[in-house]
């Protein structure tokens, strides 16, 4: 069974590179344009992994994590944050509410891959 | 006029007196009976019946020898405000209610001293007081037409009716409070209503004699000039007469400080210190009207009734010999008048002296009984009234055994002599703190003896035995100690005399013994407290060192018995309030001792005060050294408090602006962190998908070929907005920091706004939106065209981001209004959320409830276009009130 990873990101340039990076990944990719848009998808899918920036309109990164924190069904989905902030405290704040790991742009595509895999 | 209605005439004139005196009382804080000119009236009690009479007497006699006794006074005016003001406030302070009082208290409480003043008073104000019965009895008598009858009984004597008349009225106006430092309005202010009326007779009498009798002051002098030694009279006579004035004016100045009755009025009567401010030129204004007419009706009478008759009742005797009863009334009235002043006021004074610094200190204490206040009250009441018959009854006998011989003139110049016995302790006292009470009173009494030799016993051994051979052969026949030519002495006129030897040895020996004797502590004390007196007011109570054991209660058992029960608790909870103490305080400190004793001062003396607490606590000697001490750490202590307090509150206040500033500097802090993690964010937005792009194209070599052409092309977009970024950031903070200079210009906003479409309409027409320029009109005004360029197509492309392609359509516009011209672009598309409104111009500031994707942009246009046209003092807002769409409006003022 394919692997299923859910990207949410406002940037539709740095979606787009994740997308083909994934595919080629052999994953089954979804992507959100925000927090919203990941919890509607999040209602029908279960994916192994979420790809999750922070700064975005309406639900931001932390009110979606903590969403996926407080659902039954999600238990067993990994949460990776990818985000430009990269402050000390902002990457405790992350870690505290429950991500898996916290990354940060800009990234290299080959690392990004692999922390993944070997998150999985 | 016979004897019957000249009594009727003076009772009616005491029942208008008793009236003003009754309604003054009654409203006692009505302003008619508190104000400046009330008090300088009163100061002029010291124009007594020897001024009415007595200076035409010597004006007649000696020329212009009377005026010295006036120009005392008038020199002395002007340093009320130093002396005076001082005394006023002392007085005020300790509650004291005589001179008597004063004097023992500057000494530290000394019951003796207080009494041998007491005694010098009386000694000095008996024969002034008979010098008015003498006054009032003469002046009766000539009123009258009796001139030859004598009285051969007390009874028969219409003077002692009038002296007991006038008993009564002190006995009823100046008792009515045991407290005697309280004021006594009514008899203050008829003694100002009676200052006018004499005045005015005097005037009245004065101008009828000079311009209706005679013609005029020249025609006076005319005749004047053909009697006899004229020139003499009138000349100062070389250096010896010289002496004499000089001793003269030093006589009368100190009398105005000294002499019961002035006290009382400008010290223990005084309201408020700034009327003295009007009293120094008003009283010298006075006391010179009161002169302006005595040399001319001393010239009258002279030349009227030739060297014969009584020069000292000219002013009646001359309307009386033309006829005109009425205008001698008037003038009998006037002289009545000052009799009543002086006699009223120096009986109280001197009646509250008796009793307070002679009868109740010596002997009197132990008949105060415990838990009788009012008993006591009416004890203390008594003591004063009786003293004040006994006063006038003594000066009357007086009167009946001496004064009938005497002229007024010499008298009053006796009284002044005595009274002027107490000026060194007096005067030196308050200002040279070494002055200590044996040295007060040493020279009291060798001053005192003095003038008793040179000046009382003449004329007491010529009354009783009838010669004068001691006034030509001196004591024992020795030269050297005739009484008027002490030492050889010879050229000064007995009074001077008097004075010049009395006061040189009184001084001597008060500066010897004030140098050799040292006071004790509590006398010490004082004196600082007196000398020092500015700086130790705001001590106040602590301002008397005392070391002790004491109880509150034992304390308070004394106030009982003089104040009631009632008053005492009060006045020890309003004590315990002031100094923020608990009222069941147990033991008393130095604070309530000089308060208790202040509250009884006005009661019974500030000597018998002393004794009274001295009596109930356990005083425990203290040292000079400690003392001066203690004071002047008190004194320091309150000023360093009070720079304390200043510094404590600049601190506090720079504290506060401190903490104002770093909340500022930390708020800036902030939000320049903010800026720039937000700035470093969006960098690294655009950096992160070139990143992702590139790495993607480098290492998949067998990535399709159109997927290859969109990365590429997301790379250049993603290059462009990084450099859009920067430009606006680097913008942004010159705009910001202010380092912007505009480059003003004249120019015209039309074309402006047609280079500003031109330069969007290529995006406008890729999203076929439709552009709007309502207005064709050309406007020129100043501004810098670059920047309001870039305003206008931030304001434009943010308009066609928001809205629908093909539907949309923007106007743009501009109106003038009033000096200034408004700019609007509106659009018709989804318009900006009403909590919006005052952000949208924040730097990076994104709509929360933008749930489209995030439009295109750096996030500070909006912030830029604001910041831009504050800097041409402009404005920009969102219109709050649009329907359908978003409209933004900006002005330009212009001039």
């Amino acid at each position: 069974m394919k692997k299923k990873i859910l990207i949410v990101d406002d940037e539709p340039n740095i979606v787009m590179s994740l997308e083909y990076t994934f595919k080629k990944q052999d994953f089954e990719v979804f992507i959100a344009r925000d927090g919203s848009e990941a919890l509607e998808i999040l209602k029908h899918q279960i994916p192994n992994v979420v790809l999750l920036d922070i700064m975005m309109p309406n639900v931001d990164g932390y009110q979606t994590l903590t969403h996926i924190k407080n659902t039954d069904s999600l238990k067993n989905t990994k949460v990776v944050f990818l985000t430009a902030k990269n402050k000390a405290s902002d990457i405790e704040k992350g870690l505290k509410l429950g991500a898996d790991k916290y990354l940060t742009k800009p990234f290299s595509v080959k690392k990004l891959v692999s922390e993944i895999l070997e998150l999985l | 006029m016979n004897n019957y209605s000249l009594i009727a005439i003076i009772i009616i004139y005491l029942a208008m007196l008793f009236f003003i005196a009754f309604l003054a009382e009654k409203k006692r804080q009505s302003k008619w009976v508190n104000n400046p000119y009330v008090y300088t009236l009163s100061l002029a009690v010291y124009c007594s019946a020897w001024t009415y009479y007595g200076s035409i007497g010597i004006a007649a006699n000696s020329g212009i020898d009377f005026l010295p006794i006036y120009l005392g006074p008038v020199i002395a005016a002007p340093l009320w405000i130093v002396i005076l003001r001082k005394i006023i406030r002392i007085s005020k302070q300790h509650k004291i209610s005589s001179i008597a009082d004063f004097i023992s208290l500057r000494y530290g409480n000394h019951r003796f001293l207080g009494a041998l003043v007491t005694i010098i008073c009386l000694f000095g104000t008996l024969p002034y007081i008979s010098l008015q019965l003498k006054a009032v009895s003469e002046t009766f008598e000539i009123m009258a037409g009796e001139s030859s009858y004598i009285s051969t009984t007390i009874l028969d004597d219409s003077t002692f009716y009038v002296a007991l008349l006038l008993a009564v009225f002190a006995t009823f106006f100046g008792t009515q409070n045991t407290d005697a430092s309280e004021k006594h309005k009514g008899i203050i202010a008829s003694v100002a209503f009676e200052s006018i009326l004499k005045l005015i007779f005097f005037l009245v009498i004065g101008a009828y004699i000079t311009f209706y009798l005679f013609d005029g002051t020249s025609d006076l002098y005319n005749q004047m000039t053909k009697t006899e030694n004229f020139k003499e009279l009138n000349t100062l006579g070389g250096v010896e007469d010289g002496f004499n004035w000089l001793f003269m004016i030093a006589l009368s100045f100190l009398a105005i400080f000294l002499l019961p009755r002035q006290f009382q009025v400008s010290v223990l009567e005084n309201n408020r210190e700034k009327h003295l401010k009007k009293a120094i030129w008003l009283f010298p204004l006075y006391l010179l009207l009161f002169n302006v007419f005595v040399i001319f009706i001393a010239w009258a009478g002279k030349i009227t009734f030739g060297p014969e008759s009584n020069a000292e009742y000219y002013a009646l005797l001359l309307p009386l010999e033309y006829g005109n009863t009425f205008l001698a009334t008037l003038v009998f009235l006037g002289g009545f008048s000052a009799v009543i002043s002086m006699v009223i006021l120096s009986t109280l004074a001197l009646s509250t002296m008796v009793s307070n610094n002679l009868i109740i200190p010596y002997g009197f204490l132990d008949k105060f009984i415990k838990n009788q206040p009012e008993r006591n009250s009416k004890y203390i009441k008594n003591i004063r009234r009786i003293s004040i018959f006994t006063i006038i009854i003594a000066a009357y006998f007086f009167y009946i055994s001496f004064s009938k011989e005497l002229s007024l003139y010499s008298i009053g110049l006796i009284s002044f002599v005595i009274i002027a016995q107490l000026a060194p302790s007096f005067f030196i006292g308050l200002f040279w703190n070494r002055g200590s009470s044996k040295a007060a009173i040493t020279g009291m009494i060798i001053g005192f003896c003095f003038a008793f030799y040179t000046l009382v016993l003449p004329f007491t051994l010529d009354a009783y035995t009838g010669t004068d051979d001691f006034l030509h052969y001196g004591l024992f026949g020795i030269d050297s100690l005739k009484p008027y030519a002490l030492f050889g002495i010879d050229f000064l006129s007995p009074p001077a005399h008097a004075f010049f030897w009395s006061m040189t040895f009184n001084i001597m020996s008060y500066l010897v013994f004030s140098l050799i004797s040292k006071g004790n502590y509590r006398e010490r004390n004082y004196a600082e407290m007196f000398v020092d007196s500015k700086n130790f007011t705001k001590l106040q109570d602590s301002a008397l060192v005392w070391k002790g054991e004491a109880y509150v209660s034992d304390i308070k058992n004394v106030l009982v018995r003089f104040l009631g029960e009632k008053r005492a608790t009060r006045a020890l909870s309003i004590f315990f309030t002031k100094y923020k103490l608990p009222p069941d305080t147990q033991l008393a400190d130095a604070r309530l001792i000089n308060f208790s004793e202040k509250l009884l001062t006005g009661s019974i003396g500030s000597a018998s005060a002393k004794i009274l607490i001295a009596s109930v606590v356990k005083e425990e000697q203290i040292s000079l050294v400690e003392v001066l001490k203690i004071l002047e750490e008190s004194k320091e202590t309150i000023v360093s408090n009070k720079a304390l307090t200043e510094k404590s509150k600049e601190l506090s206040q720079l504290s506060t602006q401190l903490k104002d500033v770093n909340e500022e500097l930390i708020s800036k802090d902030k939000q320049k962190d903010e800026f720039l993690d937000t700035v470093a964010h969006e960098l690294k937005t655009p950096i992160t998908g070139i990143r992702a792009a590139t790495e993607l194209l480098m290492d998949d070599e067998d990535m399709p070929k159109e997927i290859k052409a969109q990365f590429l092309k997301n790379i250049l977009q993603d290059s462009d907005r990084l450099g859009r970024l920067i430009h606006n950031i680097l913008d942004f903070e010159k705009l910001e920091t202010g380092r912007l200079n505009l480059d003003l210009q004249y120019q015209d906003l039309q074309k402006t706004i047609t280079k500003a479409l031109a330069s969007i309409s290529q995006i406008a027409a890729k999203k076929e939106v439709k552009i709007i320029n309502k207005n064709s009109h050309t406007f020129k005004t100043i501004y810098d065209e670059d920047r309001i360029l870039q305003v206008l197509t931030n304001l434009l492309s943010n308009a066609i981001k928001f809205c629908a392609p093909k539907t949309g359509i923007i106007e743009i516009d501009y109106r003038l209004g009033n000096e200034l011209v408004e700019i609007s672009v509106s659009d018709n598309g989804k318009g900006i959320p009403k909590e919006d409104h005052d952000y949208i111009f924040d730097k990076f500031y994104q709509s929360k409830d933008q749930n489209t994707r995030k439009p295109q942009g750096s996030g500070l246009g909006l912030a830029i276009t604001k910041q831009i046209v504050e800097k041409h003092n402009g404005k920009i807002w969102a219109k709050k009130d649009v329907k359908g769409g978003a409209s933004l409006v900006f002005t330009i003022p212009f001039k």
